[in-house]
């Protein structure tokens, strides 16, 4: 287990590293999340309530995370490292929860910007959907780096995420916009464990 | 080491070979000759376990026990050279790493630039850099796919020592003239 534990940390510091130095992924997800919040709050109507407000706030989440997801896998795809790490005997899984825990990373420092931008331009935000949101990054990067890493073989790649990505995110925004905590709590609890599970396969040689 | 019986490989409606049986012993070399879109690749995936055949029965050691090198270096190109290879050393679980990474950055003529990013290399200097992560964790299995690709001569004679070692070997050349007097075993695609 702890063995596991440090390849999952070494390939999780390795992605952070590679952002650090490329500066790809992060910058665009905060213009996207700012941009979308700008653009939410001259296309909200006055007098419009709190939950339409709410959902704004969600659909621009859940595409920033799109737009971190497009970029998870670009440096092994096209550097060649995706046959690297599986030759390697680290647990497959150990690359998706390091990819996960790095894009979880990046979507957390975008929500550090776009949350107090959110309370400037639409209302305050409380403790509960700061905890919706904590919640719904984590069913967010574990589903969406599973979806990234089936994308990554196929050659329509950029299609096949949001087709497969989006629909699955659904839930997560009717959990975020009712701030369903409970609802978050189980998706990402049956979510982790299919993804885990069944990353093996994705990678699998065939 | 390598034993095969009716491999074949499809991609959809193409066949790329079929029928194909292979014997390589434990400390052989297998050289895999052929044009462009032959197979060479294909098959050499197979033989890293990167990709399963279509068809046949095949044996082959663990994926920890390859070393393989495609096309391309394969490296982290905004890592250093020492930050790709440790990465590598800590998936690897290889002993010692620090020193066998020293070892093999020095034999290989990149000691002197282990902190610039591989990024910046030249690429032959990348197909140096590529050649320490195949052979970091000591495989008794060597998969390498034009290996010779990019290397200048003096980086040539290195590759030439590392394939004289006592190892079992498969190489896939368009150029069979350096490997030719080591193989033990050949197979040319038409």
């Amino acid at each position: 287990m702890r063995a596991y534990l440090q390849d999952v940390g070494a390939l999780a510091k390795k992605d952070l590293l590679l952002e650090l130095r490329a500066k790809e992924t992060l910058p665009a997800m905060l213009l996207f999340v700012l941009a979308a919040l700008v653009v939410f709050h001259f296309a909200l109507p006055h007098g419009a309530g709190a939950t339409a407000a709410r959902g704004l706030l969600w659909s621009a989440l859940v595409f920033t995370a799109l737009l971190g997801l497009t970029r998870a896998f670009v440096p092994e795809r096209e550097q060649g490292m995706f046959d690297v790490l599986v030759l390697t005997p680290a647990d497959r899984s150990a690359i998706w929860l390091g990819k996960s825990l790095a894009v979880l990373g990046f979507l957390a420092a975008a929500e550090l910007v776009a949350l107090p931008a959110f309370a400037a331009f639409f209302s305050a935000v409380d403790g509960r959907t700061v905890a919706a949101v904590a919640l719904a990054d984590v069913g967010i990067c574990t589903v969406g780096t599973l979806f990234g890493a089936m994308a990554v073989a196929g050659r329509a790649r950029e299609l096949l995420l949001p087709l497969l990505f989006l629909p699955a995110a659904i839930p997560i925004v009717v959990g975020g916009v009712g701030r369903y905590l409970w609802f978050l709590v189980l998706y990402d609890a049956i979510f982790v464990v299919l993804s885990w599970a069944t990353f093996e396969y994705v990678v699998a040689e065939t | 080491m390598i034993s095969g019986r009716g491999l074949a490989k499809r991609y959809g409606e193409r066949r790329v070979f079929a029928g194909l049986d292979l014997d390589l012993a434990a400390g052989g070399l297998l050289l895999v000759t052929g044009p462009n879109g032959s197979g060479k690749t294909t098959l050499l995936r197979i033989l890293a376990r990167l990709t399963a055949p279509s068809a046949g029965e095949l044996a082959l050691p663990a994926r920890e026990a390859i070393g393989y090198l495609g096309h391309a270096p394969m490296v982290y190109r905004e890592l250093t050279a020492l930050e790709n290879l440790t990465l590598l050393g800590r998936l690897y679980r290889v002993p010692e790493c620090g020193e066998r990474i020293g070892m093999l950055l020095e034999r290989f003529g990149l000691w002197d630039v282990r902190h610039e990013r591989a990024g910046s290399y030249s690429r032959g200097m990348q197909q140096r850099l590529a050649l320490c992560r195949v052979l970091l964790h000591d495989p008794a299995l060597l998969v390498l796919d034009e290996p010779f690709n990019a290397l200048d001569e003096a980086g040539a004679a290195l590759l030439d020592a590392v394939l004289a070692e006592p190892r079992t070997r498969v190489v896939a050349t368009h150029d069979p003239r350096r490997v030719e007097a080591l193989a033990t075993d050949r197979l040319a695609f038409a």
